[in-house]
């Protein structure tokens, strides 16, 4: 019966549908991680203990309950390699959003003022780097920015340097990288807002007698905080556990938290070290997407 | 509050505002297409026209969002056309309000002050003074989207005056409110202009509101400032066809010249016979004219009036149409000579013994002197 009347209505299935996603989807492998953040390595298939079977009966269960612990957690916060590794992670997504957004910002506004058919012509344009394999295109940057790549040929070619620098494995290869990979995702968001932004505000703004860069920060700025605050959710949070573009073009001597838990997953095959370290990135992450949250509720119930 | 600026350049007579040919091309569309035109201090002047007509383009040159392509803009003798919007002592209210959505009530009304970099307590007693001046005491903590339409409007008002503009440009100010609100409105707007002595140039595409609120009436046409007249000069002696059907209602038949009798023109009409008309204060060229005749000018009465001279129009016809309207009503008379001709009667008894009903035999009748003539 109850099924039934799911069915027969598609807008009630529509309203449980994000949730039984997020159950089966987050929650369960989650609840997997978590578990697994709690136990001990072991010479073992999987690698780690205690395994729950619920076969064993219930005393084995409540013994596997026991052997639980959060050794791996205080692991985590006694070694620098970890936190190294998450304030890096940090570091690294505060500095590359902050260049996203300078960058992003005046290439988003720039579009919106276009005339309306060539905003559609600008927004393929920033779409269509999606159109080949990321992969690839770090690859592509890999061939730029090597001894003897693009890059280099050409500053030499200019003679604004005497001999080949050194792009790979470096920073600012990384940033690069990151950056370029991430920069659509700024945009597309402040675009959005700034497209709908009503014309009028702008014009008013001036009319009565702000100059054009009191204009931008009085009205069109304030009025596109969502736009930037939706492009640097977008951006940070990926960037934080980001893993191809700092092992394929930063250098070895500073990881990143998603290069650490590649490496305690597939060559120290420490599953359960590696669960707790992304468990404690989910939480890193989580603020400020809380932050983020509330500043939106705050907006709206000033309404 | 004081106008004194306003009142000393209505003494002078000078224009405050002047308009000298000015021309605005968006590709090869020429929205604005050689415009003059002098608006006075104190002035309350009303560009009118259909929508496209470009008066809103105008509009927008004076307050400074468009540069004019040629032609000069002298605000007080000083050319402003090429002058910034945040340059000019222009304010503008839009036709949305534009209120900034982040600000509360108070701070948009200080948004202009602020820019003039007024000392904080002089912006407190400015706002105070803005507030209480369109009755919004008490809501300067609100944000826009807490407030009626209404009530958006007095903001938006109040932040365009807040800086005593030497001349308020309000685009369709009142297009937003219901029926009702607007004609209260309107009154506001003016018994306001007349005490602050403001000049306030206002575009509408609403004839009533431009009649009632204005000293002059501009009406544009397709880029072309076609007449600037007051209100009763534009409605009673409107100078081309065009016009005469586009302010209020009007009956025209088309016709020949035939003969002159003294200062009156006899004219052969298709669908209402031989007319005579008032010779026009300026000839028209050709023999093709058109007569109009508003239709609270056509009386109507049941059989042929007496004593009023034999030059009168009086036209024989039946009730085709009645349309009941409150305080008048109109009939479409059918006329025996083919044509049609519409009467607006006032309905001055409560009682319906006048009423005329459908079908009836009626005589429709006009003075020379009521009756326009026009090109073709």
């Amino acid at each position: 019966m109850s099924t039934r009347r799911i069915f027969a209505r598609p807008a009630r299935f529509a309203a449980i549908a994000p949730y039984v996603w997020m159950v089966l989807f987050f929650l369960v492998p989650f609840a997997f991680v978590l578990k697994i953040s709690l136990s001990q390595t072991a010479i073992a298939q999987p690698p780690y203990e205690p395994v729950f079977d619920l076969t064993a009966g219930w005393n084995a269960i409540r013994t596997a309950f026991g052997a639980l612990s959060v050794d791996n957690f205080r692991l985590l916060v006694s070694d620098d390699l970890y936190i190294f590794a998450y304030v890096r992670s940090v570091t690294v997504a505060v500095t590359a959003t902050a260049i996203l957004l300078l960058i992003g910002y005046p290439i988003a506004y720039g579009m919106a003022r276009l005339p309306k058919r060539w905003q559609a012509v600008a927004m393929v344009l920033v779409i269509v780097p999606f159109w080949t394999s990321f992969l690839i295109r770090i690859y592509a940057w890999i061939n730029i920015l090597q001894h003897d790549g693009l890059l280099n040929k050409v500053l030499l070619a200019l003679h604004l340097v005497s001999a080949p620098v050194v792009w790979l494995s470096t920073d600012t290869a990384m940033y690069l990288g990151i950056v370029y990979s991430y920069l659509p995702f700024m945009i597309l968001p402040l675009y959005a807002t700034l497209a709908k932004m009503e014309p009028a505000l702008e014009e008013a703004a001036s009319d009565l007698g702000a100059p054009p860069w009191q204009v931008f920060w009085l009205v069109t700025f304030p009025l596109s905080l969502p736009g930037v605050g939706a492009g640097v959710l977008l951006c940070f949070i990926p960037i934080v556990g980001e893993f191809v573009i700092p092992d394929l073009l930063a250098g070895s001597n500073a990881l990143m938290i998603g290069q650490t838990l590649w490496l305690e997953f597939f060559t120290n095959k420490d599953w359960p070290v590696a669960s707790a370290a992304a468990i404690v990135l989910l939480v890193v992450l989580l603020v400020p997407l809380l932050l983020y949250e509330r500043l939106q509720r705050r907006q709206l119930e000033q309404r | 509050m004081e106008g004194a600026a306003g009142a000393v350049n209505a003494a002078t007579g000078q224009p405050l505002l002047r308009i000298d040919g000015v021309v605005k091309n968006f590709g090869a569309f020429r929205a604005v297409d050689g415009v003059s035109l002098d608006i006075k201090a104190g002035e309350f002047f009303a560009l009118l026209g259909p929508s496209g007509c470009g008066k809103t383009t105008l509009l927008r040159m004076l307050a400074g969002f468009e540069a004019p392509d040629s032609g000069r803009i002298l605000l007080a003798d000083k050319d402003i056309a090429q002058a910034l919007p945040h340059e000019r002592p222009i304010n503008m209210m839009f036709q949305n309000y534009a209120l900034f959505p982040h600000l509360s009530v108070y701070d948009n009304i200080a948004f202009g002050l602020r820019r003039a970099g007024m000392a904080r307590a002089d912006i407190a007693t400015r706002v105070a003074e803005m507030v209480a001046l369109v009755k919004l005491e008490g809501l300067e903590k609100r944000k826009p989207d807490q407030l009626s339409g209404g009530q958006r409007q007095r903001v938006a008002l109040a932040r365009s005056l807040a800086r005593r503009p030497q001349v308020l440009l309000l685009d369709e100010p009142l297009a937003a409110l219901d029926k009702k609100l607007r004609e209260s409105t309107q009154g506001e707007l003016m018994e306001l202009q007349r005490w602050l002595g403001m000049t306030f140039v206002i575009v509408t595409h609403d004839q009533e509101e431009a009649m009632t609120m204005a000293d002059r009436i501009g009406v544009m046409n397709a880029g072309k400032l076609v007449q600037v007249a007051p209100p009763r000069e534009l409605y009673e002696a409107p100078r081309s066809r065009w016009i005469a059907e586009f302010v209020g209602d009007i009956n025209l038949f088309e016709g020949e010249f035939k003969l002159r009798d003294g200062h009156r023109l006899v004219i052969a009409t298709g669908g209402a016979g031989t007319l005579v008309a008032a010779e026009p204060r300026e000839p028209i060229a050709g023999a093709k004219l058109s007569v109009a005749i508003r239709p609270e000018k056509v009386k109507l009465s049941r059989r042929a009036p007496v004593g009023e001279g034999s030059a009168l129009n009086q036209l024989d016809g039946v009730i085709a149409d009645i349309c009941y309207l409150g305080g008048a009503t109109t009939y479409k008379v059918k006329l025996d000579t083919g044509g049609m001709v519409q009467s607006s009667v006032t309905n001055s008894a409560r009682l319906d013994v006048d009423a005329y009903s459908l079908n009836q035999q009626v005589v429709a009748w006009f003075t020379p002197d009521d009756c326009l003539v026009l090109d073709q």
